[in-house]
């Protein structure tokens, strides 16, 4: 019986092994080297990924820094409504893009609930690459706040304590010894959420639009080149993952360095 | 075999909408351009003999989607190029055109836009379709037809290039942009939320829908009696009502 598990337990690694693998290797498989570097000669290509690691870079900034003291509370305080606060939070989880994009449209667009308010301000949005942060702010924080949320609760309370006792304050115990503790955890909560960020579309598409060089990411540009220029998309798309996966196995190398205490 | 993989993975996609057709009744899928939707759907409803499976897009990416080897029933383009394309490279049977179309000045209600000069304004914020949609490539044919200054000030003011006609409709209607082109029709099907304003004569550009029947459909009969509703049958009515024109000649 216990023999039989381990047999299923790998069948079902391999299957999914090939399931995942199989449509990316087929990526690799339709490009020659050739069309890539034709590819990377072409100027709205190298727009949209200079675009892209651009927008995901500062939307990730502004998720880590303002979503870590969010999960950080979340984790360490009880209240009344926790967990509507907590559902509310991971909401954009399951939103498919394209109604976050309307969402954000009847938000913060023109016609939305701040549109007047955004707009005596000064400050646009939609059809502006600060439209395409605040799109991906919106669709990948919650990958963020969920690890961190679940890093910081399995910390060891006697830690916590100890760094109490020694007469740290709440402040100074989080960025000196929760942060640090929890680094490999909020290291790998923030790839996922790069990685949602870098592939976003429908939101992105809906709420912010398409422009070469001002809100056209990646992403929109293949789809884009899907009906023109197919070669160039596939070859934009396997840039795509070779960025993609070398940055994320860049961060696994760098949690690997930095085991936690 | 290069692109083997892919056509698979583009067949299983298009084919993945199309489980549970009863035995009465045969489905066909009709892949037609977005700009169509509320004609069609409408004709739909009027069919006797079939069920119809839908899928709107820009005309390009449907086109795109066959030569990757999806094999809806019936492709229906908002250009009659696209269809032709397709046919030369044996992949659709017969092309015809079945109906005509105007591309107008699209604003919203609200709006005071009425001519195409005020586009040029700086600070109009205009949206247009990608090149290779239809809607993309008839915009810019009136653009080429603008004065070299008055086309290089609208082109400054485009604010996206939308990847379908419902994209441009979107961005208007909900006041993210202050004009677009678009068709006759989108501006019928978007109710009270847009306004048309025509464009002169000597600037619109002839409209014309193509559409075909795929290549190795199975329901080569039902696809056929779909077209032929479309000029002469049931679907001439939801297509008058929807705005558009009847084929050239």
């Amino acid at each position: 019986m216990r023999r039989l598990f381990g047999v299923a337990v790998v069948a079902a690694l391999a299957v999914a092994l090939a399931f995942l693998a199989l449509p990316v290797a087929a990526l690799f498989v339709d490009v020659g080297p050739g069309e890539l570097l034709d590819s990377l000669d072409d100027q709205a290509s190298l727009d949209a990924l200079a675009l892209s690691l651009e927008v995901t870079a500062i939307a990730l900034a502004i998720i880590v820094v303002v979503g870590t003291p969010v999960a950080w509370g979340l984790a360490t305080r009880r209240f009344r409504g926790r967990a509507v606060v907590v559902t509310v939070l991971e909401l954009p989880l399951v939103l498919p893009p394209a109604v976050a994009g309307i969402a954000l449209l009847a938000a913060f667009g023109p016609d939305g609930l701040l549109g007047d308010a955004l707009d005596s301000a000064g400050v646009q949005l939609v059809f502006q690459t600060a439209g395409v942060v605040i799109a991906l702010v919106f669709v990948a924080s919650p990958f963020y706040l969920r690890q961190a949320q679940a890093a910081f609760e399995a910390l060891d309370p006697a830690l916590l304590e100890a760094s109490r006792t020694l007469g740290a304050g709440e402040g100074r115990t989080f960025a000196r010894v929760a942060c640090p503790v929890a680094f490999p955890s909020l290291l790998a909560g923030a790839a996922l959420a790069w990685g949602r960020a870098l592939g976003e579309f429908g939101a992105t598409l809906i709420f912010a639009g398409s422009l070469q060089g001002v809100t056209q990411t990646a992403p929109l540009a293949i789809f884009a080149g899907f009906a023109t220029d197919f070669a160039g998309a596939l070859a934009l798309s396997v840039v795509l993952v070779a960025v993609s996966a070398a940055i994320l196995l860049g961060i696994r190398l760098v949690a690997r360095a930095r085991p936690a205490l | 075999m290069r692109r083997g993989t892919l056509v698979a993975l583009a067949a299983a996609l298009a084919l993945a909408g199309c489980g549970g057709s009863s035995d009465a009744k045969p489905t066909i899928t009709v892949s037609a351009a977005s700009s169509l939707k509320r004609a069609f759907e409408a004709c739909a409803a009027t069919l006797p003999g079939e069920d119809v499976r839908f899928s709107f897009a820009g005309s390009d990416e449907l086109a795109a989607q066959i030569r990757q080897g999806a094999r809806p029933d019936l492709y229906a383009a908002a250009n009659t190029k696209l269809p032709q394309q397709l046919a030369s490279a044996g992949l659709l049977d017969r092309p015809v055109a079945f109906a005509g179309n105007r591309l107008v000045l699209a604003v919203p209600a609200g709006s005071r836009i009425a001519a195409l000069d005020e586009l040029a304004r700086p600070g109009t914020k205009v949206v247009i379709g990608e090149p290779g949609v239809p809607v993309g490539s008839y915009t810019r044919d009136v653009l080429a037809r603008l004065p070299a200054a008055q086309r290089k000030a609208i082109l400054a003011n485009v604010r996206s290039q939308e990847p379908d006609v419902l994209g441009v409709v979107g961005k208007l209607a909900h006041g993210a942009a202050d004009a677009g082109f678009l068709y006759a029709t989108d501006v019928v099907a978007a109710g009270s939320r847009l306004r048309a304003a025509e464009l002169p004569a000597r600037l619109a550009p002839h409209v014309d829908y193509g559409i075909g029947i795929v290549k190795g459909s199975n329901h080569e009969a039902q696809a056929q009696a779909f077209v032929d509703s479309l000029t002469r049958g049931r679907c001439r009515q939801a297509m008058h009502r929807a705005g558009f024109e009847p084929p050239p000649g």
